[in-house]
C-alpha cells in the first residue's frame, strides 16, 4: 500500500510540474497574471507530493519491505536503523528521487524566498526548473521506478546495502553534493528567464548571486565530504584520485566558482552580461554530464551505479535537450543582454576576468581529460582503450591553481574601473617580499630541507593570507576604532574574504600532505615495530571480532610518541554477512596538524599482516579550506543588501507591484 | 585612456597566450598520463615497449597468487585472458575485491624478463560487475582464439 502511495506521489507531482512547466510561462507572456501566480502553490504542490514519495521509500526501508525490489537489493534486517534510511539514496532509483525532491526543494524555496521578484521573472524561473522536474519525472517513472514491486518471488532477505556506504560519509555526501548540482538548476532558470525576457541587469545578477552562493557552498561541503570519505571509507589513504566521478563532480564547482565572481562584476559594473548567462548555463550542465555519466557507466569509475543502457540512451536524450535547447536560446538571445560599461587596464574586472579564464581552461582540461578516453574509443575502435591518469591532471591544474592564486593576491587590492600600477605596488610590494621570504624560510626551518614546490605553495598561501589581513586592516583604517571599522564592512565582503583565507588554508593542505605526508607499506609480525619520525607503531596482532551484520579481523596497534605509550589504533577488514564483501576500515587519528593513519592489508601467514601506515601533515586543513570557502560563500548570502533592497525595489518601482495590486 | 580597441587587443593577446601556454601544458600531460591499455595476448605479441607504462587488464588466474614465503609486502599472481598469460609483480597493499578468479586491472610497464612491474592495482567496487576493460579484453582474446582454432 505505502510503496503504492509513493509512486501515485510520483506521477501527481510530474502532473502538477507538467502544469508549472506550462501555464506560469504562457501567462508570463501574453500578461495573464493569475496564470503566472499560479506558479507559487503549483511548486509547493510538487514539493509536497515529491517528500511524500521520499517518505513512502523511506518508510519501505525502515519497515524492511523487501516486496520492492529496490528495498529488496539494497537493505537487510540486519542493516543498523540510520543506514537502511541512508540507503534510500544508496543506489540509482533512491538517490535519482532524492534527486528530484532536492530539485522541487530549490523550486519551492526560490518561489517563497523571492517575493520582490517582478511576477513575470518568477514566473518564467518556476516554469524552467519544472521543466527540468518533469524531465527527471518521466526517466525516474520510465525507466527507474523506486517503487517497483516483486510481489510474486517477495525475498526474506534483503540484499544489504554495499558496504562502502555503509557509513557516516554517505548518509551526509550525496544530499550535500545534490544540493549542489541541482542548485545550479535556480542560476540556470534564471539565466533562461534572462535570456527569453531581454532583462539583464544589475537587480537580475543581486536575485540570482545568493541562489549560486549556496549551490556553490553545497557543492563545495558535498565535493570535501566525498574526498574525506575517499579518505578514511575507500582506505587507501589519498583523497583526491581524479576519478572521473570526481572530476564531473569538480567541473560544475570550478565553473560555480568562476560563475559567482562573473556575477559580482555584472552586478558591480554591469558587463560580463552575456557570459555570466553563458557560465550559468555551462554550470547546470556540466552537473547534469555529471549525473549521465555516473549513472549510465560509459566511463569506468569506482563510483559507477549499475550499468543499463536504456537508462544511458534517455539521459543523454534529456541532457542534450536540456543543453542544446539552452544553447540555442543563447545564440538567438545573447547579443540582446550584452554589457555596455568599459573598463581600464588592471582594474578588478581585468582580473577577475583572468579568474575566469583560468578557472575555464582548468574545467576544459579536466573535461578533455575525462572524456578523453571515450573519444579514443570513439576514433580508434573499441579494442583500444586508454586511461588518462593522475599525472596529466596534476601537470595541467597544478599550475593554473598556482597562477590563479597569484592573481587572487592581487585582485583583492583592485579597484573597479582602473587601478594605477603604483597603487597595486604600493599595497603589495611588502606583501609579496614577505610572502615569498617567509614562504622559503618556514619550510626550511621546519624540515631543513629545500622543497621548492612546496616553498612555491607556502608563498602563495601566505600571499593569499595576508593579503585578506592586509585589505581587513586597510579598509578599517579610517573609522574612529578598529571594532567600528569591522563593524562598517558588510557580510558578503567577510564572506569573500573568509572564503578567499580558506583557499589558502586548502592551498597549504594539499601541498603539504602531498609533500611530506610519510607513506610505509610493511609487514609486520606481532610486536614488531616501525618507527615514522617522532612515532612508533607497534604492531600487537589481530583477533577477530563481531559487528552487527560483519565479522571484522581487527588489528592492535600501540603508538608510541618520542619513546612513550600514546594511543592505541584498530584498523579492521570486515566481512559483511549479507553480500560476503571484504572491506577495510582505516583507523585515522585525526590531529590539527597532522593525521595518523593505518589501514590492514592481508595476511602474510605466522600472525603476520601487510599493515599501510601514513603520517600525513596538514590534511585536515583541506577540508577545513573547503569548509571556510563554503563558511563564505553563506556569509555573504546573510548580507542586508539581498534583503533590505527589496523593500527599496518595490516602493521605488510601483509598476512591478502587480502583486499588491492583486493580493 | 585605453581606446576600447586597445582594451581588445589585450584581451585577445592574453586569451591567445593563455591558450598557446595550455596547449603547451596539455602536450606535456598527455605523455606523463596517458596509459594505453593492453591485453596479456597483445603483450606476449610483443606489441608493448619495455618499461613503457601501461595498462593491464585480466582474470587473476585460479591458484595462481603467491603471498606467503615473499620478501616484504611483495605479492605475485598471474593475469591471463585465456589465450596467454603475464606474471604479475607488486609490492604494497591489494584492494578489498582482489581476488583469484576476478577481474583487475593493474598500472605499470613490462620489464626486461617479461614480468609486468604493477605500481597500481585496481580492483572494481561492484563484485557483480567486471570492469569494460576487462571484458574487452577477454572477448578480444575469445575471438582471437575462435580464429585461430579454424586456421590450424
Amino acid at each position: 500500500m505505502i510503496p503504492e502511495l509513493g509512486h501515485f506521489a510520483l506521477i501527481l507531482a510530474l502532473c502538477l510540474a507538467s502544469l508549472q512547466a506550462v501555464f506560469p510561462m504562457v501567462g508570463a507572456h501574453s500578461g495573464n497574471t493569475l496564470w503566472m501566480q499560479l506558479c507559487r502553490p503549483l511548486s509547493a504542490g510538487v514539493w509536497v507530493f515529491m517528500l511524500l514519495a521520499f517518505g513512502c521509500l523511506a518508510y519501505s526501508f525502515l519497515h524492511d519491505d523487501f516486496s520492492v525490489a529496490y528495498v529488496a537489493r539494497n537493505s537487510n534486517t540486519l542493516l543498523p536503523v540510520y543506514y537502511k534510511f541512508a540507503a534510500v539514496w544508496g543506489a540509482h532509483e533512491g538517490s535519482l528521487l532524492l534527486w528530484v525532491l532536492i530539485l522541487a526543494t530549490w523550486g519551492y524555496a526560490v518561489s517563497i524566498l523571492s517575493r520582490d521578484l517582478p511576477l513575470d521573472i518568477l514566473a518564467r524561473v518556476m516554469s524552467v526548473m519544472a521543466l527540468i522536474t518533469v524531465g527527471f519525472l518521466i526517466f525516474m517513472l520510465g525507466t527507474s521506478n523506486p517503487f517497483e514491486r516483486m510481489l510474486l518471488n517477495t525475498p526474506a532477505e534483503g540484499a544489504d546495502l554495499n558496504p562502502l556506504l555503509q557509513d557516516f560519509g554517505l548518509t551526509v555526501h550525496p544530499p550535500m553534493l545534490y544540493m549542489g548540482y541541482v542548485g545550479f538548476s535556480v542560476a540556470f532558470s534564471f539565466a533562461i528567464a534572462a535570456l527569453l525576457t531581454g532583462r539583464l541587469d544589475a537587480a537580475w545578477a543581486r536575485w540570482t548571486r545568493p541562489w549560486t552562493n549556496a549551490a556553490w557552498a553545497f557543492l563545495t561541503v558535498g565535493i570535501a565530504l566525498g574526498s574525506w570519505w575517499a579518505y578514511y571509507e575507500l582506505g587507501w589513504g589519498g583523497w583526491w584520485f581524479w576519478d572521473p566521478v570526481e572530476n564531473v563532480s569538480f567541473m560544475p564547482w570550478l565553473v560555480g566558482t568562476a560563475l559567482i565572481h562573473s556575477l559580482a562584476v555584472t552586478e558591480k559594473r554591469g558587463v560580463f552580461k552575456s557570459w555570466t548567462v553563458l557560465l550559468a548555463i555551462a554550470a547546470f550542465s556540466l552537473s547534469l554530464l555529471g549525473a549521465f555519466i555516473v549513472r549510465s557507466g560509459v566511463i569506468t569509475s569506482v563510483h559507477a551505479f549499475a550499468v543499463d543502457p536504456e537508462r544511458g540512451m534517455v539521459l543523454l536524450t534529456l541532457l542534450l535537450l536540456i543543453i542544446g535547447g539552452s544553447l540555442f536560446l543563447y545564440a538567438l538571445r545573447a547579443p540582446v543582454v550584452k554589457g555596455t560599461a568599459t573598463y581600464g587596464g588592471y582594474s578588478r574586472e581585468l582580473f577577475l576576468l583572468f579568474n575566469n579564464i583560468i578557472l575555464v581552461v582548468s574545467t576544459a582540461t579536466i573535461l578533455l581529460g575525462t572524456l578523453f578516453p571515450l573519444i579514443h574509443e570513439a576514433i580508434y575502435g573499441e579494442a583500444n582503450k586508454v586511461s588518462v591518469g593522475p599525472p596529466y591532471f596534476n601537470t595541467l591544474f597544478v599550475p593554473l591553481m598556482a597562477v590563479m592564486a597569484f592573481f587572487l593576491g592581487v585582485s583583492t587590492f583592485s579597484r573597479w574601473k582602473r587601478t594605477s600600477l603604483q597603487h597595486l605596488w604600493q599595497n603589495l610590494g611588502k606583501l609579496l617580499t614577505a610572502s615569498v621570504v617567509l614562504g622559503i624560510v618556514i619550510p626550511l626551518l621546519v624540515t631543513a630541507h629545500f622543497n621548492p614546490s612546496a616553498m612555491l605553495a607556502m608563498a602563495l598561501a601566505l600571499w593569499i593570507a595576508l593579503g585578506v589581513v592586509a585589505d581587513i586592516w586597510q579598509k578599517t583604517a579610517n573609522k574612529a576604532s578598529r571594532v567600528d571599522g569591522l563593524r562598517s564592512l558588510s557580510l558578503s565582503y567577510y564572506g569573500m574574504q573568509l572564503a578567499h583565507l580558506g583557499v589558502a588554508v586548502l592551498i597549504l593542505g594539499v601541498c603539504l600532505t602531498s609533500h611530506y605526508s610519510i607513506e610505509e607499506d610493511r609487514r609486520l609480525a606481532p610486536n614488531e615495530s616501525l618507527t615514522i619520525g617522532d612515532y612508533e607503531f607497534v604492531f600487537k596482532g589481530v583477533e577477530e571480532r563481531r559487528g552487527p551484520n560483519y565479522i571484522a579481523d581487527s588489528a592492535t596497534i600501540d603508538v608510541l610518541k618520542d619513546g612513550e605509550f600514546y594511543l592505541t589504533m584498530h584498523p579492521e577488514k570486515r566481512r559483511y554477512l549479507a553480500r560476503g564483501d571484504v572491506q577495510t576500515e582505516a583507523d585515522i587519528q585525526v590531529g590539527f596538524f597532522r593525521d595518523l593513519f593505518t589501514a590492514l592489508g592481508d595476511p602474510r601467514g605466522e600472525g603476520a599482516w601487510v599493515v599501510r601506515i601514513h603520517v600525513k601533515p596538514f590534511v585536515f586543513w583541506i577540508w577545513l579550506g573547503a569548509f571556510l570557502m563554503a563558511a563564505g560563500g553563506i556569509t555573504a548570502i546573510l548580507d542586508r543588501r539581498y534583503r533590505t533592497k527589496r523593500v527599496r525595489d518595490e516602493a521605488a518601482v510601483p509598476a512591478v507591484g502587480l502583486k499588491t495590486a492583486l493580493e | 585612456m585605453h581606446s576600447a580597441r586597445k582594451q581588445k587587443l589585450y584581451i585577445v593577446l592574453s586569451i591567445v597566450l593563455g591558450a598557446a601556454v595550455a596547449v603547451g601544458l596539455l602536450v606535456v600531460a598527455f605523455n606523463e598520463g596517458l596509459n594505453v591499455f593492453f591485453t596479456p595476448t597483445e603483450i606476449t605479441e610483443g606489441k608493448v615497449q619495455p618499461n613503457q607504462n601501461i595498462r593491464i587488464g585480466g582474470m587473476v588466474k585460479e591458484g595462481s597468487l603467491v603471498r606467503e614465503g615473499l620478501e616484504g609486502t611483495r605479492i605475485e599472481f598471474v593475469t591471463t585472458d585465456y589465450n596467454a598469460d603475464i606474471p604479475v609483480v607488486y609490492e604494497g597493499v591489494l584492494p578489498d575485491l582482489f581476488r583469484e578468479g576476478q577481474g583487475v586491472v593493474a598500472e605499470g610497464f613490462v620489464d626486461e624478463n617479461g614480468v609486468f612491474q604493477a605500481r597500481q592495482i585496481m580492483a572494481k567496487h561492484d563484485e557483480n560487475y567486471m570492469s569494460a576493460e576487462v571484458k574487452a579484453a577477454l572477448e578480444a582474446a575469445e575471438k582471437r582464439k575462435a580464429a585461430g582454432g579454424i586456421s590450424q
